[in-house]
């Protein structure tokens, strides 16, 4: 089978997939709503203050495309780290760039950062900014003559990361308590609805981020040769990492901006996806994205209903099954000689 | 002939010694250049600067002084992959652990030839397919590098290196990973290439009689100089060796009529 067909082939089923998770989204909730309601409010034909119209497209419906959003820019970055450090564990979580965007989010909402578009756009720059600090510091403290050490990279993320999770720390203890609002709540991860004009920036800088990506998968695939190899035959390496290093932190750092920093997605997904579709990039970072988007979404779906009518944080789902699954995925290439 | 390569006067040393070595490596005023359609072999002790040369060629390292051309042009002024058409390298050893199948890494090399497309076309393919079967790599096409022996991963490599269509192709140490039968084979190919495709061909060996039975003319690279210049006849001198190598040897002639070098043993034993 050829690579396109194949891609089609997976993005097709992934899509099938997806969209049985956000069917299952809009139709399952703590609010007792019956299908047909439903279907009411989709259709537009519910009374506008009616309790199906307010909870499927006021409530159900943003939040489907939040999550979607979130899981597929937070996979892609995964596959970009993964690609950059030649390392099937770093991720921007594990990497501390999640912590990095987290802690400027939290410096923005202490300048009384609010909720209008204009206010997240301000935002989501802090975001970017703390996930590019993080990622360049980890790169840096990792790089060795030898190139970039599995080990090494990984105790440098945890390190920035640590370091980012107490400057926040530090932050929230300083700082009344009544002007951070809800941070606590957002920085366990959690995808609440997002006003219609902030979505909107949200899946603009997310396109962005992912378009580049995309557009370096083939070069990506390149570099797993290594950087001399890379360059001889015709990838301008240094380019190619500083493009891919900064849409990666544009993805993390615009998820962590939106829906506070959840862990682990960009590890799960793409390592699921090379048993399927192998290890060409090409083929990842698209499926990665409709991919990740259906996890979280699930992830999600399922946060919302296990303990209905309270509702648990998204992070600490994707957390559970994260953590595991890295241990899982150590295991496996520690076993196998290098 | 005209000159396809040239080095002027390149100067380069390591911003900072690479490994804690005694002298810290310089190259030094070197010049040489290499004909289109020869094949031109590089050798030398350790550390003479034979791979650095290579790297110089490649642009991977930029020399501090002096200047490198290609065809008459400075390789400065052409974008990475328009140098990554014209040269293509060998490496003495593949990048491990690398996840790709043989057939993934040969077609890498059609990248240079269409850098913006995303995927590889029918005829990239075809190209891919013919360098395979050239140097017999093509029943391992699905096969993860990882699983392949150190010969196999070599002709891998040459076939990628085939992929990309050089007019130059460069070989460090081509035979280091293979038995002697693929070493004869890998010789035959080279020959091939050289004489059917007009590819020409830079070697960098250790293998002086590799070299010597390959190659039209030789460079011999002492600490960071050109030592000397030539046919093999010329360049592969005993004293000359002896000088450069620091260890005693015995030059011959093979039945091809080419130079042949060897330890001499006895005398070193003394």
């Amino acid at each position: 089978m050829t690579d396109r067909r194949r891609l089609a082939w997976a993005l097709g089923a992934l899509m099938v997939l997806l969209l049985a998770f956000v069917v299952a989204a809009l139709f399952v909730g703590s609010a007792a709503l019956s299908p047909g309601a439903v279907m009411r409010a989709l259709a537009g034909r519910a009374e506008r203050e009616s309790v199906e119209a307010i909870v499927t497209l006021g409530l159900r419906l943003p939040r489907v495309l939040v999550a979607v959003l979130a899981g597929g820019a937070l996979a892609v970055a995964g596959v970009a780290f993964q690609g950059l450090t030649r390392n099937p564990l770093a991720e921007p979580s594990v990497l501390g760039v999640t912590s990095g965007a987290a802690f400027g989010v939290v410096l923005a909402q202490i300048l009384g950062l609010g909720a209008g578009v204009a206010d997240a756009v301000a935002v989501a720059a802090f975001a970017f900014g703390g996930a590019l600090l993080a990622a360049v510091s980890v790169y840096l403290i990792a790089l060795s003559p030898g190139g970039l050490a599995v080990q090494t990279l990984l105790l440098a993320g945890v390190i920035v990361g640590i370091f980012f999770s107490s400057a926040i720390t530090v932050v929230i203890s300083i700082v009344d308590f009544n002007r951070l609002g809800g941070v606590i709540h957002w920085l366990l991860g959690n995808l609440a609805p997002v006003p219609a004009g902030s979505l909107a920036l949200f899946a603009a800088l997310a396109a962005a981020g992912f378009a580049l990506i995309l557009r370096s998968a083939r070069e990506l695939n390149l570099l797993a040769l290594g950087e001399e190899a890379a360059l001889q035959l015709g990838v301008d390496a240094e380019r190619l990492k500083r493009r891919v290093f900064l849409a990666a932190a544009l993805l993390t750092g615009t998820v962590v901006a939106f829906t506070g920093p959840i862990g682990f997605v960009g590890l799960i997904v793409p390592h699921v996806l090379r048993g399927v579709v192998g290890q060409d990039n090409r083929l990842l970072v698209p499926t990665a994205l409709v991919g990740g988007g259906a996890f979280l979404l699930a992830a999600d779906t399922l946060a919302r209903n296990i303990v209905a009518p309270a509702e648990l944080s998204v992070g600490v789902i994707t957390a559970f099954c994260g953590a595991p699954f890295f241990v899982w995925v150590l295991r496996g290439r520690s076993v196998r000689p290098a | 002939m005209s000159a396809l390569v040239e080095f002027r006067d390149v100067g380069f040393a390591y911003p900072r010694p690479e490994r804690r070595r005694a002298q810290r490596f310089a190259f030094d005023a070197v010049s040489f250049a290499v004909e289109a359609g020869e094949i031109f072999g590089v050798i030398g002790p350790n550390s003479a600067g034979k791979t650095s040369l290579l790297r110089l060629l490649t642009r991977v390292l930029t020399p501090a002084r002096g200047d490198i051309r290609l065809d008459g042009r400075s390789i400065a002024a052409l974008a990475h992959w328009e140098l990554a058409r014209q040269i293509a390298v060998v490496p003495q050893e593949a990048a491990r652990p690398f996840p790709f199948t043989v057939e993934q890494l040969v077609m890498m090399g059609r990248f240079p030839h269409a850098p913006g497309r995303f995927f590889e076309s029918t005829e990239d393919a075809a190209v891919a397919r013919g360098a395979m079967a050239a140097t017999g790599t093509l029943p391992l096409a699905a096969l993860p590098l990882e699983e392949l022996s150190g010969g196999e991963r070599q002709r891998a490599m040459l076939a990628r290196a085939l992929a990309q269509e050089p007019r130059l192709l460069v070989l460090d140490e081509p035979t280091s990973h293979l038995d002697l039968r693929y070493q004869a084979e890998t010789a035959e190919l080279l020959r091939r290439l050289n004489r059917e495709r007009g590819v020409t061909i830079l070697l960098v060996s250790h293998d002086l009689n590799l070299a010597a039975e390959l190659c039209d003319r030789l460079l011999l690279l002492h600490e960071g100089r050109v030592a000397k210049a030539g046919t093999p006849a010329e360049v592969l001198e005993q004293s000359l060796l002896e000088r450069v190598f620091g260890a005693r040897v015995v030059v011959d002639k093979t039945a091809s009529g080419r130079p042949s070098v060897q330890l001499d043993w006895a005398a070193e034993r003394r």
